[in-house]
């Protein structure tokens, strides 16, 4: 097959050569605003794909074996399940409405069949069993086909049901509810490396789960001051460590990142390391708190680096080493002098996330116009590629996208100014294994794959 | 989307205008950006930080992150002006009887009070003034509003000392209770204990006061429609 004029990246090493895969979602240019995407991710194993959206809805994208009669087209993700997991709900105490919107999802590693998934709005996070049934019983004693109870007496001989091969259902049940634990808006949840707790986050207070007791769970951060007037911070995203069950991280809206110990107390309110970057004099602006805002948390999968998303860069952090990161990547540097007509629209409150890739090697998040940002750090190079429906031939590679910052705008290249800022990139996964990347952009789910196997 | 209609047509404009000349310290071409960071903010960012924060403070439950954030900003705007603002007589604050019907229905009324200090604190400075008026009317949909006397001195209702609110009295609380279920002819037969009247509270005095007798005439007369409800079918 002919391919698509290529990126322009010479192959080999750790250069991606990104393609269009698949699409997922609706082409009207009206939204509905329940088919907004809110939340993404991939399970352990990278062959379940779920999505969150505004409408409470969970959507799960399974990847179809690889077939031998194309084998050079990788394996195509498609509809699992779809269900329902938060409804919109109203607190009568307080006469307030409760967002049905699924702030995260987070799977749990595979134990049997089963897959389970934690789901979140702000108030309720649920535990969700999806399991295939593919298979019925047939020839019961007692009962007829239809499931009328046989007549006594016609019962003559016993005989065992078999089971026998029926269409693959796919059902998704609530096998357990966390509910009544939040003051405050839930941001995060993340499973704990032991497979039993998870830790659940609102703006002012982190709780512990287990994750069979739903009556009750521990409050180990609770930075909420005794006199509400003295508040200046909000807890902004928390995770757990990978490996060490016993330490977690917890970004603030001051851009400053706290890691627990839940050794050394109980109430993990003192930290046992506090990791914040100086202030850069010379770049002071009347914004730079909030542009310092850290969005998003997370570990590598190593566990020996974090990475944390601000406004306009991203920062990989040396657990061993507070006082600095040990890189800082720019998204998008040139939003800088528009950070007052930034702030008049509300965007520069949007939350970024940002993710790893399996081996660490490259970092990935999102900005504006449907753009999104690959980082390769250890050839120091990086992307910015776009979710476009124009880009969205089989297999076509990605052209690497420019934004210009002054000067003459050269021919490709596009002009600040002339961004879409409605069109955000907030949410984005990478496979844990291999390099097929989902990217959220408003109500459609792309997803792409490397060229390269 | 942050500005609602009724403050829409006379901001607007005057924020765009002056924000186009006032944002001249931003722009990376105009040499001063290099230099020292500006120290005095145009009062418009100031108006603007305003009307986010009581946007903020409107909503049914106020993101408590972006309250946080356009509280902190506007701080450092108020202190960077704080040396050259005149302080004009504060206007007794016609936004005030508005925020505090806000403030009444929000959900923490902790944050609520803490949030009406800085306010309080805030309105001493100029460009209050011009500040939502049109919030006193729309009050979010499906929300008591109203009722708040019109000075901050009615948020000490909202203190931990709750005990304020029960002083006008218990019948005043109660005198909006439908009451007809108590009135209705099954309760008739009861005993003496069983007083159905406005007087009483919502009713926490009936169930215990049933006594034996009321219990078993109940019972019979549940029983009695069952039996004659229930079809007759194969035992189980």
């Amino acid at each position: 097959m002919a391919g698509a004029g290529g990126g322009g990246c010479p192959a080999g090493g750790n250069d991606f050569q990104w393609c269009f895969s698949q699409v997922k979602g609706a082409v009207d240019e009206d939204v509905a605003e329940a088919d907004i995407i809110s939340t993404v991710e991939f399970n352990y194993s990278g062959d379940l794909l779920a999505t969150g959206d505004k409408g409470g809805r969970v959507v799960i994208f399974q990847r179809e074996q690889e077939n031998k009669s194309r084998p050079h087209s990788r394996g195509e993700y498609n509809v699992y399940s779809t269900f329902q997991s938060h409804e919109p709900e109203f607190d009568y105490l307080k006469s307030l409405e409760i967002e049905e919107k699924i702030n995260k999802i987070r799977w749990l590693p595979q134990q049997n069949a089963a897959h389970f998934l934690l789901s979140t709005n702000d108030k309720t996070i649920k535990l969700w069993k999806i399991s295939e049934r593919d298979k019925r019983a047939e020839g019961y004693n007692l009962k007829d086909e239809d499931g009328r109870l046989r007549d006594p007496f016609r019962i003559t001989a016993l005989r065992v049901p078999i089971l026998k091969p029926m269409d693959l259902m796919v059902e998704a049940s609530p096998r357990r509810i966390f509910a009544n634990a939040h003051t405050y808006h839930i941001n995060s949840i993340s499973v704990n490396s032991d497979h039993e707790t998870y830790l659940s986050a609102d703006d002012l207070r982190i709780n512990l789960w287990h994750l069979e007791i739903t009556d009750r769970s521990f409050n180990i951060v609770d930075i909420k001051p005794a006199n509400m007037e003295e508040l200046t911070e909000v807890i902004t995203a928390a995770e757990f460590h990978p490996h060490q069950c016993n330490v977690f991280v917890y970004s603030s809206s001051k851009g400053t990142i706290r890691l627990c110990d839940m050794r050394s107390s109980a109430l993990c309110d003192r930290h046992s390391k506090f990791f914040e970057e100086p202030e850069d004099p010379s770049s002071r602006s009347f914004f730079s708190e909030i542009i310092s805002s850290i969005s998003d948390v997370k570990f590598s999968h190593s566990g020996r680096y974090m990475m944390t998303r601000d406004y306009l860069s991203v920062k990989v952090w040396d657990l061993n080493m507070e006082n600095r990161p040990v890189e800082t990547h720019q998204v998008h540097e040139y939003l800088r002098s528009k950070l007052c007509s930034l702030y008049e629209n509300d965007c520069i409150f949007d939350k970024f996330e940002c993710c790893w890739n399996g081996s660490d090697s490259a970092i990935m998040t999102g900005s504006y116009n449907n753009f999104f940002r690959m980082f390769d750090r250890n050839a120091r190079r990086d992307v910015t590629l776009e979710a476009s429906r124009e880009n969205s031939k089989p297999r076509a590679s990605l052209k690497p996208r420019k934004v210009c910052t002054g000067g003459k705008r050269k021919k490709d290249e596009i002009s600040v100014d002339s961004l879409d800022f409605n069109k955000k990139i907030l949410h984005t996964a990478w496979h844990p294994m291999e390099n097929i990347i989902a990217v959220a952009a408003t109500n459609n789910l792309y997803i792409f794959q490397d060229k390269i196997n | 989307m942050m500005l609602s209609k009724g403050l829409k047509r006379k901001r607007e404009e005057e924020e765009e205008e002056t924000l186009g000349v006032d944002a001249w310290w931003l722009d990376p071409g105009h040499p001063a950006v290099t230099q020292a960071p500006p120290t005095v903010a145009s009062s418009s960012l100031f108006d603007l930080s305003v009307l986010k924060l009581h946007h903020s403070l409107r909503q049914s439950e106020p993101d408590l992150r972006h309250l946080v954030l356009v509280v902190n900003t506007l701080r450092r705007i108020q202190a960077s002006m704080a040396p050259t603002v005149t302080l004009p007589p504060a206007p007794s604050p016609p936004v005030v009887p508005s925020v505090t019907d806000n403030l009444l229905a929000s959900s923490d009324a902790m944050l609520s009070a803490s949030m009406a200090s800085l306010l309080e604190d805030l309105s001493h400075i100029e460009g209050l003034s011009q500040a939502p008026q049109p919030l006193a009317d729309e009050g979010p949909p499906g929300r008591p509003v109203g009722g708040a006397p019109p000075s901050l001195g009615a948020l000490d209702l909202l203190g931990p000392a709750t005990g304020c609110l029960l002083d006008d009295g218990l019948e005043g609380l109660f005198e909006d209770i439908d009451t007809s279920m108590y009135d209705s002819e099954l309760w008739v037969p009861a005993s003496e204990g069983l007083k159905p009247g406005p007087e009483d509270g919502p009713d926490k005095e009936g169930a215990p006061d049933l006594d034996e007798a009321e219990l078993d005439y109940l019972m019979d007369v549940l029983v009695g429609t069952q039996a004659l409800e229930r079809p007759p079918g194969p035992g189980r």
